[in-house]
């Protein structure tokens, strides 16, 4: 057990990092450069002001008319987002091993509100899925591949509860919820978790075509 | 067991009731083998990154579906914006083209009839992922492989032909002209339509359907033109249509043509700058796609459309109304004019001047539902006029409660929103008037001694 | 222009037409038209019984009209030989009116009027929903159902014009792609039917014209005298005949005057399309191999050793290209009109950049700029370049980047004097229609 934990957290856990970082390197340089072969008129309409402007009513919770007409995904999103980049950075257990291993420490979450935030964050994945199971207009977009990611995200919330918690078997709950969290870095780059990072472009850029182009709001 | 087959037969016939002689007989001259390397050559010659982003980035959460009025008419998910990307496009990209003529045949039913490319829905998905772009790309992939509704193509043919979108010939405009000036010359003596004047302030172009089917609208463009005291102009040779139906198609070659054509014939007039009459799709052509399809970021010369033109006059007091237009009126906001220009503001000021009763339609301004005309679907002819219809209720509920607080006439400044809100409100009943801006002014226009 | 070398070029201003008088005497004026020796203005006027006519008023000459009124008269303008014609309907039959004097064959409709260098007529005309070309009054023998695009060529001999010569319906998508239509010379079809043909051009002999046509949807072509290059393209714009000179070297082999029209006439360049980018194509083959985003209005020099283009270096930016080597210097909005100088060495054109108007020579733009300007003209010796401009609602004349005083409330292109020390400028100041020669000595 030991040495399958210090597998995952030694060689592995370099892995994921590596893979995340550079795969996202990857992925991301490898659009730029498409872009400024195939789509370099792109760049001509780009606007810092209108990009931003556009960037901003999406990011204020009721921000855009969309947000107000579904109330509920746009609390759930927002809480959702919040809660997952959050939670993983200050959890206290994490902390510690920035602490251990690297010797830099920061703020730690306490733990009743890790769990609440965990909650959220596991709540959501489950409304999430009821959307795509229930809601028609969503559940035909779903394919299996997205019941995949909601797993790679919701899991290393609930393995890391339920180790933290100690439940049963959480020193194997351990190594899964650490093997969890490195699935879900590695996959960003090659899945649409990678969404996080095209957000700024794509909003942006339809911000600077309604804004500088078209003079007309996009929210 | 007969029974219920008998129903699903009778269920598959409904759904396979709209033929299009374009379309069908453009998929039985299709080969899987032309149809990959049709669809590889415009994924790899002629797409790049922004629609690998598009496909790739939706998480197909469905919030798309609020901005679509066809979603909202129809209740169907198969009409969310994201579902035509995921019955076209995501199917392609994940095949590698390896689609047979029947997929193709419903990919051009979506992309032509089913989308009116209005971008509402790039409000609507938080990451601002553009539908239309993608449905355009289908629509070229639709065209290089022939298959078009005939109504269209038969359209782009005429604009390849004339020049035009309604097959006028070179003297059958310049007849029209000299007809309307004629006529015209009743309301104001010696008023004239300038023909071909170099170092004119504006260049008036119009569509061409105005020619063809509502000269009255040149007659009052030129009665309002004259009495502005403008120095204007249009041209006696082909470039006066501004429309552009090979947009849609996916010609761009054609539309890369036209443009051309139009806007040189405008600068080698000397004009200071182009006025366009009340149309949306061609404002979008000449304001949007067809410059940049040439080379030109923005246009090369200064585009305005009759909106911003007659707020214009309103705020330069260059003309006066007799008296206030008395019936209550709504506002329709054209997508191509309002999320393609932001007009809706200027047209409220014109509302506001001329008129003495405003309602206003909710939702508005941006948020505006489309006429399910534009896009080209209205163009794609008789074929598709129930289902659009049909797509159109919620411009239908829209227009009944503008007309439950008092609307009796609805100012639509666009040529496809009056084709498609007249469908509406006679399918509906909805029982309203139609008019553009220029017959409002028109009306109460105080003619100069 | 007739007679260039014996117009007067005597400095000094004069009236020609005193518009006072025009407006005492008609209700209704259209705008003036000045003849290229600037003696005469003329304009459609209305007379007494509210009937279109023509006026025209010379130097210390009372105004006259023509002596017939007309139902419709338009189209008014001087031919390069500077007789007066007009487009004039009498009765809801059509004619082209020279000086007054009506041609004999009458049509339902008549438009595009084109004179060829010397002034020779042709006109595009219907007739019973029939179209036609009406050249010097020499109509075509064959009607088509529909005719544009009509041209000219340089000797004024032969018309050519894009036709219907299949009639094709409306809704007939299907036959429309099987090609419907051709080019008419002097009413003659080309052997093949294209599914579009457009631009006709002429050589320089006459002989020959080359357009450009699309076989299908996606095929563009250049076609010469009806037969299309082997390449094909994307999109192509329209070929240019190189024109006719005989070089030095080529002196020798024009002993045989068929091989040279065989070898120099054929020679056809157009701006074609391939892979998404634009090149410069000659008889076929990719001649300018440099890609751009845009490339049109090519010409060649006077002699044809050079061809420039406008282009588009890069999206969004425009200049010229001179043998493929584009200016350094690019423009934002807009470039137009290129000129070479009668000995071919420099290259001009009009551009606009942020909304305002300025002119370009050899990569090197003028300082000052305008709200309008009109073709760039250059001095016989190809030293001095003048544009007619405007700049707050009036009229005036630049010379290498200098505004000259003279201001004017309309104005034809200016003209130099065959020796280039002096310019003809015919303009309205006023009710003043003018003529004026002005001395460049000193001022450039």
């Amino acid at each position: 057990m030991h040495s399958y934990y210090s597998f995952v957290t030694g060689p592995l856990a370099w892995i994921a990092f590596i893979v995340f970082i550079c795969g996202s390197i990857w992925r991301f340089n490898s659009l730029w450069q498409l872009t400024k072969k195939k789509d370099s008129a792109v760049f001509e309409y780009m606007d810092r002001k209108f990009a931003l402007r556009s960037i901003a009513h999406w990011l204020i919770p009721f921000g855009s008319r969309s947000m107000q007409l579904n109330p509920a995904m746009t609390v759930a999103t927002f809480l959702f987002h919040i809660c997952l980049f959050i939670t993983p950075i200050f959890v206290f257990g994490h902390v510690m091993l920035w602490k251990e291993n690297f010797n830099i420490s920061w703020f730690a979450l306490p733990n009743m509100a890790a769990d609440v935030m965990t909650f959220i964050v596991i709540g959501s994945c489950i409304f999430f899925l009821w959307r795509r199971i229930k809601l028609p207009h969503v559940k035909y977009l779903t394919t299996p591949l997205d019941f995949i990611i909601l797993m790679i995200v919701a899991a290393p919330f609930m393995t890391g509860f339920w180790a933290y918690h100690q439940f049963p078997g959480f020193v194997s709950m351990t190594i899964i919820h650490i093997v969890s969290g490195e699935i879900m870095l590695m996959a960003i780059p090659f899945t649409k978790l990678f969404h996080m990072f095209l957000f700024p472009f794509t909003r942006g850029y339809i911000g600077s075509e309604f804004g500088g182009v078209r003079m007309a709001k996009d929210w | 067991m007969s029974e219920s087959k008998t129903v699903n037969d009778n269920k598959k016939t409904e759904s396979k009731k709209i033929e299009d002689q374009g379309i069908q007989k453009g998929i039985e001259q299709l080969t899987p083998e032309r149809i990959e390397s049709v669809i590889r050559q415009v994924i790899n010659d002629e797409t790049g990154a922004r629609l690998k982003v598009y496909v790739d980035t939706c998480l197909h959460c469905g919030l798309c579906s609020k901005g679509c009025h066809f979603f909202l008419s129809l209740k169907d998910p198969k009409f969310s914006p994201a579902a035509k990307v995921k019955q076209t496009l995501w199917e392609i990209m994940r095949k590698k083209g390896k689609v047979s003529p029947e997929f193709i045949k419903e990919a051009a039913l979506i992309a032509y009839t089913q989308c009116n490319m209005c971008k509402r829905c790039a409000m609507y998905c938080p990451f601002g992922l553009d539908v239309a772009y993608v449905m355009s790309v289908m629509r070229r992939i639709c065209y290089k492989l022939g298959v078009v509704p005939l109504y269209i193509q038969d359209t782009a043919h005429s604009h390849s032909v004339a020049m035009n979108q309604m097959w006028v010939k070179d003297d059958e405009w310049i007849d029209t002209l000299m007809w309307q000036e004629e006529e015209a010359q009743d309301a104001m003596e010696n008023l004239r339509i300038p023909l071909d004047k170099e170092g004119a302030d504006i260049f008036y172009s119009v569509i061409g359907p105005e020619p063809k089917f509502r000269a009255q609208l040149i007659f009052q463009a030129a009665v309002i033109m004259n009495a502005a005291k403008e120095n204007w102009t249009m041209p006696s040779m082909p470039g006066w249509d501004n429309s552009d139906m090979c947009m849609f198609t996916g010609d761009y070659e054609m539309m890369e043509r036209l443009k051309r054509l139009h806007f040189e014939s405008a600068l080698n007039l000397r004009a200071k700058r182009i006025v366009m009459g009340e149309c949306g799709h061609a404002f979008r052509s000449v304001y949007d796609v067809g410059n940049r399809a040439l080379g030109w970021r923005m246009p090369p010369i200064e585009v305005v459309h009759s909106i911003e033109y007659f707020n214009e006059l309103f705020e330069q007091k260059k003309i006066k109304i007799r008296k206030k237009f008395e019936r209550p009126v709504t506002l329709h906001d054209p997508c191509n004019i309002v999320r393609g220009r932001g007009l809706h503001e200027m047209a409220r000021n014109i509302v506001n001047a001329t008129c003495a009763n405003f309602i206003e339609m909710t939702p508005n301004r941006e948020h505006n539902y489309c006429c399910s005309a534009g896009g080209g679907v209205i163009n794609c002819g008789p074929p598709f006029k129930n289902a659009r219809v049909e797509s159109g209720k919620e411009k239908a509920k829209q227009l009944f409660a503008a007309k439950a607080k008092g609307a009796e006439v609805v100012i639509a400044p666009c040529h496809n929103c009056h084709g498609g809100l007249e469908d509406i409100i006679h399918h509906y009943g909805v029982e309203m008037e139609l008019k553009f801006f220029g017959d409002i002014i028109y009306e109460i226009l105080e003619l100069p001694e | 222009m007739s007679d260039y070398e014996e117009w007067n070029w005597d400095i000094g201003k004069k009236q020609v037409a005193d518009l006072s008088g025009w407006q005492e005497q008609f209700p209704y004026i259209e705008e003036l038209r000045v003849s290229s020796d600037g003696e005469r203005v003329a304009a459609i006027v209305k007379n007494e019984d509210m009937e279109f006519t023509v006026c025209i008023q010379s130097e210390g000459e009372e105004l006259e009209t023509w002596e017939t009124g007309y139902d419709k008269a338009w189209n008014l303008q001087f031919g390069p030989d500077d007789r007066l014609s007009a487009l004039v309907s009498d009765t809801s039959e059509w004619k082209v009116c020279t000086d007054g004097e009506t041609w004999e064959n009458g049509y339902d409709f008549l438009w595009n009027m084109t004179f060829n260098t010397n002034g020779v007529i042709a006109v595009s005309a219907q007739k019973e929903l029939l179209y036609s070309v009406l050249n010097n009054d020499v109509p075509w023998e064959n009607e088509f159902s529909r005719l544009t695009g009509m041209v000219i060529s340089p000797d004024g001999q032969k018309t050519a014009a894009v036709v219907e010569s299949v009639p094709v319906l409306e809704s007939e998508i299907f036959k429309f792609r099987t090609g419907c239509y051709s080019v008419a010379v002097n009413g003659e079809t080309w052997e093949r039917n294209f599914m579009n043909v457009w631009n006709p051009v002429f050589s320089g002999d006459s002989n020959h014209v080359a357009a450009s046509v699309r076989t299908s949807y996606y095929d563009y072509y250049i076609a010469v005298d009806g037969k299309i290059w082997d390449t094909v393209f994307s999109s192509v714009w329209e070929p240019r005949f190189a024109p006719l000179t005989i070089t030095k070297a080529e002196t020798k082999v024009s002993s045989d005057a068929n091989n040279f029209t065989n070898a120099h006439n054929y020679s056809v360049t157009a701006p074609v399309k391939k892979g998404g980018k634009w090149f410069l194509a000659k008889d076929g083959e990719i001649f300018w191999d440099r890609p751009y985003f845009q490339l049109w209005h090519h010409l060649y020099s006077p002699d044809g050793s050079t061809i420039a283009a406008i282009v588009s270096t890069e999206f969004g930016r425009w200049t010229i290209a001179s043998d493929n080597t584009p200016w350094e210097l690019t423009f934002s909005d807009y470039v137009s009109d290129p000129i070479f100088s009668p000995d071919g060495k420099r290259v001009a054109c009009l551009f606009k950049e942020n909304g305002k108007w300025g002119v370009a020579v050899d990569g090197k733009a003028w300082d000052c700029q305008f709200d309008m300007v009109w073709q760039p003209i250059f001095s016989n010796n190809g030293l001095q370049l003048a544009v007619k401009i405007k700049k707050d609602g009036n009229y005036y004349i630049a010379i290498n980047g200098s505004i000259l005083d003279g201001k004017y409330e309309d104005m034809a292109n200016p003209l130099f004097s065959p020796d280039n020390s002096s310019m003809l400028i015919r303009g309205r100041q006023g009710d003043s229609y003018n003529r004026e020669v002005i001395s460049l000595k000193g001022r450039i």
